[in-house]
């Protein structure tokens, strides 16, 4: 019962968002524009680190394009539903109207992470599955039943593990107020995630892999990919994103009581 | 400005992507390929990481809020031009930003103690004023996209458009000689390397062309002023204050 009211509430959240997100239509033509333009200026970016180097941190030119394939997809994702929803959160504390979130009868990290959506976003997830369709096939991959699974396991849990980090961050807002600049942090370390994690340096890597699991979110599924990935790695990335989700929720539960609304 | 001390400092941390591409250029051994030393290489990234923390604008999503919630009606009846009032507080968060800039340069040099170097007084008086030089040109264009809210309302769009461009062919990511040739031939023409490359190159001490990139700068910040003018009155004729 409880699942098809949330679905329901969801169906009006979409409908209400689209709604006010199409009024601006040249918007939409704009954030097309420089989706295409992103993926062109990391591509040309790839491409001048290859230009004399055959491989950079063991991986080829074609192997390199599946990375910034999935980070396409995983940065539309964010686009299109953390972005526009998550940011919301610092509003909605440093002008008080957390507290008409709180008081609904639904789940109150629901309503705050789905509220709205940026259709833009999809244009984004599309290009990045046309480059992922292209690396397929210059990199002869074979489709399989196994490979499929794999690869939306990792990805799922890729997309776990990014929502959890920007709610982390987003949810500090209850006793940082502005976290704006943190967010604009995780932006640009989470930019990294374009490159082979191979391709930085022994520290960095494990940096990437402790502290903030950036590694997880491309480079694993890409190497479920390209076939060399390894099952312990998989069960790694499954594990930290049950850990991530489920510490997402508890700590969205214990910050709220620390919230005092605003003017008291 | 100094109220958001911690805002700030996460806002320096948030440029440090130039030392990741750093590290990707050293720990792949890319530089050998453009005969650019290790430590000449690790001082552009340097110098782009401090020209960027001085040079990065937002005047148009201050701008965009502003017009969204009707506040800019009262500044244009003030004898001032609004963008004065954007152009102080920049400064302002800029010279905040300086002592965080500072600090990660500091870090920088002990896991880089190689590369650690002291540029003559003269390059880096030219230096700073190409920085700001870099800031003035990229103040500009963002306060003609800024005006484009007059006709569209949300303009902050145009400028994550404009960004990319800027983004990837200002030198922040790979400096400008790693370039290919093609793209080479003609990006010099355009404002985009003076806005990173030519600053960081200057006072990093690697080869560049001291007087062009100058005189570059200066004509394209002449360029846009007059564009700048000329859109401000434009718009400004166009505006109607919320809720008329």
């Amino acid at each position: 019962m409880k699942l098809s009211k949330y679905l329901k509430v969801y169906k009006k959240f979409l409908h209400t968002s689209l709604a006010s997100e199409l009024e601006y239509k040249t918007n939409i033509l704009v954030d097309l524009i420089t989706a295409i333009l992103s993926l062109v200026g990391s591509i040309f970016l790839l491409s001048i680190f290859f230009q004399n180097n055959g491989y950079i941190g063991g991986w080829k030119f074609e192997q390199a394009l599946i990375i910034q394939a999935i980070y396409t997809i995983l940065n539309g994702i964010t686009n299109t539903w953390f972005n526009p929803n998550l940011t919301e959160i610092v509003k909605h504390i440093r002008e008080g109207t957390l507290d008409f979130v709180l008081l609904k009868p639904i789940d109150s990290q629901f309503f705050i992470s789905l509220k709205k959506i940026n259709p833009s976003g999809f244009l984004e997830i599309l290009l990045g599955f046309l480059l992922l369709f292209f690396c397929i096939r210059i990199n002869q991959i074979n489709l399989s039943l196994s490979f499929l699974t794999l690869s939306s396991i990792t990805i799922s849990c890729s997309i776990c593990i990014l929502y959890s980090l920007w709610f982390f961050i987003s949810t500090t807002t209850i006793w940082f107020v502005k976290t704006w600049n943190a967010i604009e942090v995780l932006r640009s370390f989470l930019y990294i995630g374009r490159f082979p994690l191979n391709s930085f340096s022994f520290s960095l890597r494990i940096f990437f892999s402790v502290f903030i699991p950036i590694a997880f979110i491309t480079t694993i599924p890409s190497e479920v990919f390209l076939g060399i990935s390894v099952l312990w790695k998989i069960l790694l990335e499954v594990i930290v994103a049950t850990i991530f989700l489920i510490t997402s929720r508890k700590f969205w539960l214990f910050a709220i009581k620390f919230y005092s609304s605003a003017s008291s | 400005m100094l109220e958001y001390r911690v805002e700030i400092a996460l806002w320096a941390i948030s440029g440090i992507i130039p030392f990741f591409m750093l590290n990707i250029w050293t720990n792949n051994n890319l530089n050998e390929s453009i005969n650019i030393s290790d430590v000449l290489l690790s001082r552009y990234f340097l110098c782009a990481f401090f020209v960027r923390q001085f040079s990065v604008v937002w005047v148009v999503f201050s701008f965009e809020e502003d017009s969204l919630m009707g506040k800019v009606s009262p500044y244009l009846i003030q004898p001032l031009n609004p963008f004065f009032r954007y152009f102080a507080q920049h400064l302002a968060e800029q010279i905040t930003r300086f002592p965080f800039a500072l600090i990660i340069a500091f870090f920088f040099f002990i896991f880089n103690p190689e590369s650690i170097w002291m540029p003559n007084l003269g390059i880096l008086v030219l230096s700073i004023v190409s920085t700001f030089l870099s800031f003035l040109i990229q103040f500009l264009i963002q306060s003609i996209v800024a005006c484009l809210c007059f006709w569209t309302e949300k303009a902050s769009s145009i400028e994550r458009l404009l960004f990319i461009p800027t983004l990837f062919l200002s030198g922040l990511l790979a400096p400008v000689v790693s370039f290919p040739a093609y793209v080479k031939s003609w990006i010099y023409l355009t404002p985009f390397p003076y806005l990173i490359d030519f600053p960081a190159n200057l006072l990093s001490g690697n080869e560049t062309n001291i007087s062009g990139g100058l005189i570059m700068q200066i004509i394209w910040i002449f360029l846009l002023f007059p564009l700048f003018k000329k859109t401000w009155s434009e718009g400004t004729k166009k505006y109607t204050a919320m809720g008329s």
